[in-house]
């Protein structure tokens, strides 16, 4: 494992029972968690690579628990990091030894439902899968759709500005969220946005959304649910070179054409695929696409003609559209299936998530080949073609000696190439642990410092989730004094970590 | 009048010992916000397009360049830029064409669209500017599914130029419909205009504007706009036909809702507020404040208001309504007494302030305008 994490203060580690004891009289009964067995519980998010057993687990049920949680830390310089259901893939929840872990899963209701408005307020421990099946009946749907749906929280959804496979028409949770309650690390709850369309004054509501439990800790969320459209339909495609595949996506956009998804799948993610579910997919050519269109039902037979017409000039070997709802199905069945499909060949996988400008794409594949050989690890590929975000597989077998660390090696070097090709290190991921020693490659140290500033105007004594996101913790009176001169960093001596 | 010419400059001018400084596109909504007397910095220096590449949905262009000239490139390529961003001039009075990219994002400008496709915010991707402390830095990226760092590109739109002066954006561009219809039922009151409009919206016919008039040509009328493919309109026109009795297709839709925009029939010799609500809320809001002139736009969740009443009395009337309203045009005399901007909760103030300071330590863009 190559990413360290900011070293415990001794100080803190050896007020533990009395710290626990503080919890426990804000949160009664079962809500404080110190026992061994159920901190191992909470060691890990969806980076199962990283473990770390928290100092204590607190489950608040209110927000005013939460509220007085945090001001009790804040006055005590503890330090906390917030979980939604840990799903996180870069990290975001891993605890920290001398860290409250503040869990929001028992905050699980939801509020308000409002169809004339067409919104519905929850708590942060409902399931993103369960807006859905709570306005499904009135023909509504909560719009952002991350693979681990059935699972993942709307609050970490909010803290991780989750996509989906649906992002490009819809967008990510930052364009369906309209209001949040936002606990500070001082304890004191403000509302940022609300029920209409626009915050009064500055934006923090966009600020707070994909802030990675840095800013504060939300306790309601207010997102827009949506009518669920008329049908879907959807087209699969398979092409002889991942060029033309490249160049079909292309030119339907450039057609004037946004589909509800557009999914491609390198020749080794279908072949997985397919061995693992059977999903019918062809396995002689190089790249599937899946394009998935929505809305009345004349406006998709008429897309599917023209997709299907851009698709035959661009060459394709084969081409599918969905009689069916259960046709269109399975057509998603591997690609949804993509992640386990690669758990059964390998005994480890390393997800990535880089976005790159589309039209890189050839290109991109063509060098992550020869890295492949280079690091000796395979790579499998599902990338959402219509945003330009990647999601290789890197496989590996972490009971081989050095193997994590190859597979890390290996999956920094993508991240670099998307940022060289001009794209970024994560589309909807977020940094998190796994990609914070990164960031440099991206951002200038002007660049972080500024951020890093931000960070100081919401907690200045940095007790908010450290060590994530950010390479080096400078202190908020040294970013205020800082000047940084020619790309060269001050104060060479902070930990770096 | 400062003009930088590049960068470098801009920092100069930002890191030497003047301001405070009003930061400065077309100058086409100087109307806005308390007179101020405070040095301008014309950031019209940072003109011209950067990269466009309409496959990729993805536009960088300088802040500076004029938006008028921005909106007829994307449309050669048949794209849009999807918040129906506009000039002020029409709003504001004043010579049409000024308004630049950088002040339509600094002020957060989106059209009637914006119920059904975002906001500005929405749209930006990515920025470049020089903060408060005279340092160039750059936030977000120039592709469209991104989440590396915080969002500040989220956060400096309708920041009125009081965090960094964009000198670089980059905007998510998108297809612009082929064809578009808009339907109009005649005679609604706004309890009744209001419940047309949340059905509408409440259904599959994917409607992008909503609309509601009190007086237009005669008499009261709810416009439901529909953009998209041909075939795809006729199919969602006749949802909207089963939904909501006695729509009317309107002919040449376009002077409608570029009145709706502009708030084109509110008389000009009040003060016109603009006020966020719940759409749900806007016929009680309106009933709280006799006397108004008003329309709705965004489904009733934006309704613009013409009223000489007391401000204070139509921010409460906003508060209780669930919303805020912001003072978009008035006399000078007007202008200093009451802060365009919906005042802030106290916590929320306080916290703002932390984050303008974080950009802007000195409050060298505190001109005292907001």
């Amino acid at each position: 494992m190559s990413l360290c994490m900011p070293e415990p203060d001794a100080g803190v580690l050896a007020r533990r029972r009395e710290i626990v004891a503080a919890m426990r009289a804000i949160v009664p009964g079962e809500g404080v968690i110190d026992h061994p067995d159920g901190l191992r519980a909470y060691e890990a998010d969806g980076l199962t690579a990283y473990r770390q057993p928290p100092l204590v687990v607190v489950l608040p049920e209110t927000t005013e628990q939460v509220a007085r949680v945090l001001a009790w830390c804040h006055a005590n310089r503890v330090k906390v990091v917030p979980r939604g259901a840990g799903t996180s893939l870069s990290g975001g929840a891993l605890p920290l030894a001398d860290g409250v872990l503040l869990g929001l899963s028992k905050l699980n209701r939801i509020l308000d439902i409002d169809y004339a408005d067409r919104i519905a307020v929850v708590q942060p421990g409902v399931t993103n899968l369960a807006i859905t099946r709570a306005v499904e009946e009135q023909g509504f749907y909560y719009a952002p759709d991350p693979s681990s749906q059935i699972a993942c929280s709307i609050g970490g959804n909010v803290a991780e500005n989750a996509g989906g496979v649906h992002c490009l028409k819809y967008g990510l949770t930052t364009n369906n969220v309209l209001g949040v309650e936002l606990v500070t690390i001082e304890g004191e709850v403000l509302r940022l946005g609300g029920r209409g369309l626009e915050s009064a004054g500055l934006d923090l509501l966009g600020l707070v959304v994909g802030s990675e439990g840095l800013l504060g800790v939300v306790t309601e969320v207010t997102v827009r649910i949506l009518p669920r459209p008329q049908t879907a339909r959807a087209l699969l495609i398979g092409f002889a070179e991942i060029e033309t595949a490249g160049q079909c996506v292309a030119e339907v956009i450039a057609a004037g054409i946004i589909p509800a998804g557009m999914e491609m799948m390198d020749r080794a993610a279908i072949h997985a695929a397919e061995a693992f579910v059977h999903a019918g997919y062809p396995l002689d050519v190089e790249a599937l696409l899946i394009v998935e269109l929505d809305g009345p039902e004349g406006e998709c037979a008429h897309l599917i003609g023209e997709i299907e017409a851009i698709a035959r000039s661009n060459g394709a070997v084969s081409i599918r559209a969905s009689a069916s709802d259960a046709e269109r199905a399975s057509f998603w069945a591997g690609r949804k299936a993509a992640f386990p499909a690669a758990g059964r060949i390998s005994p480890d996988y390393y997800c990535m998530d880089g976005t790159i400008p589309r039209r890189r794409l050839p290109d991109v594949l063509r060098r992550m080949g020869v890295l492949s050989e280079q690091y000796g690890l395979r790579v499998i590929n599902v990338f959402h073609a219509g945003d330009g975000n990647l999601h290789p597989m890197i496989l590996y077998d972490a009971n081989q000696p050095g193997e994590l660390e190859t597979a890390e090696a290996f999956g920094a070097d993508i991240l670099r190439l998307c940022v060289e090709v001009g794209g970024v290190l994560t589309g909807e991921h977020g940094v998190g642990v796994e990609k914070r020693d990164l960031m440099p490659v991206m951002f200038s140290p002007v660049d972080l410092a500024q951020q890093q500033r931000v960070k100081c105007a919401f907690d200045p004594e940095l007790l908010l989730n450290p060590g994530k996101m950010f390479p080096e913790l400078h202190r908020c009176a040294e970013l205020g004094r800082m000047h940084v001169h020619g790309g060269a960093v001050p104060f060479p001596e902070l930990p770096r970590f | 009048m400062l003009r930088p010419a590049d960068i470098t400059q801009l920092c100069e001018i930002i890191a030497g010992s003047g301001g405070p400084f009003r930061l400065r596109g077309g100058g086409s909504k100087d109307a806005i916000g308390s007179p101020t007397d405070a040095a301008v910095i014309d950031m019209r220096g940072f003109a011209g397009v950067v990269d466009y590449d309409p496959p990729e949905l993805v536009l960088t262009v300088r802040a500076g360049t004029p938006l008028a000239e921005i909106q007829a490139l994307v449309a050669g390529e048949g794209q849009m830029l999807a918040f129906e961003p506009f000039d002020h001039a029409a709003l504001l009075g004043g010579t049409p064409g000024l308004a630049t990219i950088g002040g339509v994002i600094a002020s957060g400008v989106a059209g009637p669209a914006r119920l059904s496709r975002g906001a500005a915010r929405d749209h930006l991707l990515g920025f470049t500017g020089v903060s408060g402390r005279g340092e160039r830095f750059v936030a977000g990226a120039k592709v469209v599914k991104n989440v590396t760092g915080y969002d500040l590109p989220k956060l400096i739109t309708g920041s009125w130029g009081r965090l960094v002066a964009i000198t670089e954006l980059t905007l998510k561009v998108l297809p612009a419909p082929r064809a578009r219809t808009t339907l109009l039922a005649r005679g609604l009151d706004p309890v009744a205009a209001a419940a047309a409009m949340a059905r509408a919206m409440g259904s599959a016919a994917e409607v992008s504007a909503a609309a509601h008039l009190p007086a237009w040509e005669g008499g009261a009328v709810t416009a439901l706009r529909l953009d998209g493919f041909p075939a795809s309109i006729r199919a969602r026109a006749e949802t909207l036909h089963r939904l909501i009795d006695g729509l009317e297709p309107l002919e040449d839709d376009a002077p409608l809702w570029d009145a709706v925009r502009d708030a084109a029939p509110l008389p000009r010799d009040k003060p016109l507020w603009r006020i966020i609500v719940p759409g749900r809320n806007a016929p009680a809001l309106i009933a709280a404040l006799p006397g108004a002139e008003w329309l709705f736009d965004w489904a009733g969740g934006l309704v613009w208001l013409a009223s000489d009443a007391d401000p204070q009395a139509i921010r409460i009337a906003a508060a209780n309504a669930g919303g805020h309203a912001m003072l978009i045009r008035a006399d000078a005399a007007m202008r200093a007494a009451v802060p365009a901007l919906h005042p802030q909760p106290a916590p929320l103030a306080a916290l703002e302030t932390k984050v303008r300071r974080a950009f802007d330590p000195a409050g060298l863009f505190e001109t005292g305008r907001f």
